[in-house]
């Protein structure tokens, strides 16, 4: 084989390489990306049944229960509210009235399933999905009179999460 | 008084920087050698007034100034002291006056240790570092002011983050930031090459050593806020793949490919433009790192158009830096030149793969990060990207550059025999297939990535064996111990950090494999069995700390019918903050942590607990230290102090024949 040929095919395998990767890298990037509904949404059966995506939103008051390690909860955006069932412990800035974000899958019963409940740690902060699910609601409802702030926070973000 | 000082300071370094970036860079183009002599002095000139700015600050804190805006949001009276100079890099204006710091500190080391560089590299190198200062001072000035007054004053200050009032998190930021900023010196080594139109080998051993050190502080930094999100966030991860986690992250990749490419530079002259651009890839994701975090953009893009002076600010700037940079190399590249010509197998073709893994492995991060805020900002809808896109991204990419690892070191130069390196590396063949199908088995369960892990963490460490002791082996030049000594530390420092790489997998590996995470709801006297202990809830009790009060829970942790230890999980009210805070209780161990935190309070005594058994997480932490360590001891290479002496002599004559 000529330098050249050698050469070439180098070339040649090395951009086969590359493509899949960037086809591999593609895709699961694609099939990883979740997508945020607000209660409103849910409710007019705009999410979807077979994948996971992000619900935000305030906790309703006085809607929490608590069975051991199993929690069940209603996710209001002022308008709708849509309940939601999570098992293990929930993040420390968890509390009634205030914004929360979960993330797992609408099952046939209704329920939100959440595999993972996420929260930042700064207790003026609303997470900024559970902040644009209540911006939308307010929108189709203008003589609404909450107001919301959204403060910088300067902490790190965390989530409780159980995987 | 002493904020106006601090404040005045900044004007001042601001006027110096301006200096600084224009005269000595002027002054190289045009020979004007007193343009250039400015450089050293004004980089000092400017260290002492940044020094003065945050000793400014640091006073502010410690006199309880709340008429300070940073420092009543940032502190309380009730503070403890150390936590009150660790409140200085708590929020976002004096975290960018200490980059600025530990600019100008590097500025300063720069004009101390570059004493045999030629005057037209160090006054472009000084003079390029200076433009940064520059913009920094004018961010600071123009909208993120630490020394802004608040009138009137507060008695009592808004006090700091809970979460940050933790000795991980004092050292932290320091230590990223001096990670991401030594990276200038790398940047501004390449501009002035670039400018020059002058790279050779020395160039490469001159700034070879500098990379080095912002590799090792960056390695620490991402190190100790993993360690911190561990212990402290109270849920038993280490990386969650955050933006601001994949901020510090992106940058680490690209100065690991740097690194490995100035090798080449050094060695064989080979990889120069390539070199070049890795430098600017690792400044443009420190400088982006540090702006994604620290411009509240990952909170909610909003943020950016709720004070659009910001916004506007850091884009122009990173457009500014990374523009002009990547404009300047795509018009003096060419004339830096090409390196000397390899096989397609050999140690530089091995580099150029691991350069292009680590950083295709930058890129998909980069992606996953900037993507849903893209999104946002167009309007298109909120979406996240999930930490399973980068788990299923990241093993394929890694995999062949851990493999490569093992062989990288052992190849020759310019053309390799693959038949001798396999026939080298037998042994250690042997020993990673051995390992990686024992230490499942041991484990009691087997799976396809643990053995992975293992093979590929036994590969590392017995290939490195075997290249050491290629070296060492008793025969004709000496025994063991006098060859050990004489090896050059350099070498002795990337055997170390490919280890520490090793031991970092391991963990990763058995963490993700075999870790047990419990939620259960436990009454007092209530048990549960983790891992091979059993824990057993106790009680509870109050008490109070030097700023907050506790309930602190017991858990008598019995390995079968015998006491082991006992466990106290925290939850910490902090007077001056509402919500409570978990602060979870560990035994570490080197075979595996046990880990116990309280949840929620569910019925009269009842809680819900989260324990954890975690095999071999520390060595996660483990061996980012040796990583660390092993730069460290490539630091200490007596040639970067010899060789200084000799290629600036060289370099003289050179510069000499060329005028």
């Amino acid at each position: 084989m000529k330098p050249r040929h050698k050469r070439l095919i180098m070339v040649v395998a090395a951009l086969a390489t590359a493509g899949v990767a960037v086809t591999l890298v593609l895709n699961a990037f694609r099939s990883n990306l979740v997508f945020f509904f607000t209660p409103s949404q849910i409710a007019a059966d705009e999410a979807p049944r077979n994948r996971a995506f992000r619900i935000g939103g305030l906790v309703e008051t006085g809607s929490v229960h608590r069975d051991g390690t199993k929690v069940q909860f209603m996710v209001t955006d002022t308008a709708k509210s849509v309940p939601v069932a999570y098992v293990g412990i929930l993040p420390d800035l968890f509390r009634e009235g205030k914004g929360v974000v979960a993330q797992g899958r609408l099952e046939a019963d209704g329920v939100f399933h959440a595999s993972e409940v996420l929260a930042k740690h700064d207790e003026n902060y609303m997470p900024p999905e559970a902040a644009e699910a209540l911006k939308r609601a307010r929108s189709g409802q203008p003589d609404s009179t909450k107001t919301l702030v959204i403060a910088q926070p300067d902490g790190g973000a965390t989530q409780g999460s159980k995987q | 008084m002493i904020p106006e000082i601090g404040n005045f300071a900044l004007m001042v370094a601001t006027a110096v920087a301006l200096t600084l970036g224009t005269l000595p860079i002027i002054g190289a183009q045009r020979g004007n050698l007193r343009w250039m002599a400015l450089a050293r002095p004004a980089a000092r000139m400017m260290f002492l007034l940044v020094v003065i700015a945050a000793s400014c600050l640091v006073a502010s804190f410690l006199n309880n100034d709340f008429s300070v805006v940073y420092v009543a949001t940032n502190s309380t009276r009730a503070l403890p002291v150390q936590y009150k100079l660790a409140a200085f890099w708590g929020g976002h204006e004096g975290s960018m006056l200490l980059w600025l710091l530990i600019l100008s500190f590097w500025m300063f080391t720069v004009s101390v240790f570059s004493t045999h560089l030629p005057r037209e590299m160090i006054a472009r190198i000084l003079g390029v570092m200076g433009l940064i200062a520059l913009g920094f001072l004018l961010f600071i000035l123009l909208t993120s002011n630490p020394f802004d007054r608040l009138m009137p004053a507060v008695a009592d200050g808004n006090d700091l983050n809970p979460l940050l009032q933790d000795p991980g998190m004092v050292a932290h930021p320091p230590m990223l930031y001096m990670g991401y900023v030594g990276f200038s010196v790398a940047f501004a080594f390449a501009i002035a090459a670039l400018l020059g139109g002058n790279l050779d080998a020395t160039w490469a051993r001159w700034s070879r050593p500098w990379t080095t050190v912002a590799w090792m502080f960056l390695t620490i930094g991402i190190c100790l806020g993993s360690a911190w999100a561990y212990y402290t966030l109270g849920w038993g991860g280490w990386w969650f793949w955050d933006p601001v986690e994949n901020a510090s992250f992106m940058p680490w990749l690209a100065g690991t490919a740097l690194m490995h490419s100035l090798a080449v530079t050094e060695k064989r002259s080979g990889f120069k433009v390539w070199t070049v651009l890795l430098a600017i890839f690792a400044f443009s994701l420190s400088l982006l790192g540090t702006f994604l975090v620290r411009s509240g953009v990952l909170t909610s893009v909003h943020a950016f158009a709720s004070d659009p002076r910001r916004g506007v600010f850091i884009l122009l700037f990173l457009g500014v830096v990374i523009g002009g940079s990547l404009a300047l190399f795509a018009w003096r590249a060419p004339k830096v030149g090409l390196g000397e010509r390899f096989e397609i197998v050999s140690r530089e073709s091995m580099l150029l793969t691991n350069n292009v893994l680590f950083l295709g492995a930058a890129a998909c991060v980069l992606l996953g990060t900037l993507y849903p805020l893209m999104l946002d900002a167009l309007g298109m809808g909120k979406i996240s990207v999930g930490p399973p896109y980068f788990d299923v991204v990241f093993v394929p990419l890694m995999a062949p550059a851990l493999f490569l690892m093992g062989i990288g070191p052992l190849a020759r130069w310019r053309k390799a025999n693959v038949p001798e390196i396999a026939a080298r590396l037998k042994w250690a063949i042997a020993v990673s297939v051995i390992c990686a199908v024992a230490v499942p088995l041991i484990e009691g369960k087997w799976s396809i990535m643990v053995a992975l892990g293992v093979l590929l963490a036994a590969w590392i460490v017995s290939s490195s064996m075997v290249n050491l002791w290629s070296r060492v082996r008793p025969g004709e030049g000496g025994q063991i111990g006098a060859k050990l000594a004489s090896l050059p530390r350099g070498y002795l420092g990337m055997l170390a950090a490919h280890v520490g790489v090793a031991v970092f997998i391991v963990g990763v590996t058995l963490v993700k494999g075999y870790e047990v995470e419990k939620d259960v709801r436990m009454d007092v006297g209530d048990t549960v069995a983790i891992g091979p202990y059993t824990a057993k809830f106790v009680g509870t009790s109050e008490g109070s700390g030097p700023n907050y009060l506790y309930l602190r829970g017991e858990f008598q942790i019995l390995r079968g019918e015998k006491l082991v230890r006992t466990m106290y999980p925290e939850k910490h009210q902090f007077s001056s903050k509402s919500e409570p805070m978990t602060d979870a209780a560990i035994a570490p161990g080197i075979t595996g942590d046990l880990y116990v935190s309280m949840g929620e309070s569910v019925g009269k005594t009842a809680w819900v607990v989260r324990v954890y058994y975690k095999p071999f997480v520390d060595w996660i932490w483990g061996g980012c230290m040796i990583m660390a360590f092993g730069g460290l001891l490539a630091l200490s290479d007596r040639r970067y102090r010899l060789a200084q002496r000799q290629s600036s002599a060289g370099i003289a004559a050179g510069a000499a024949s060329r005028a």
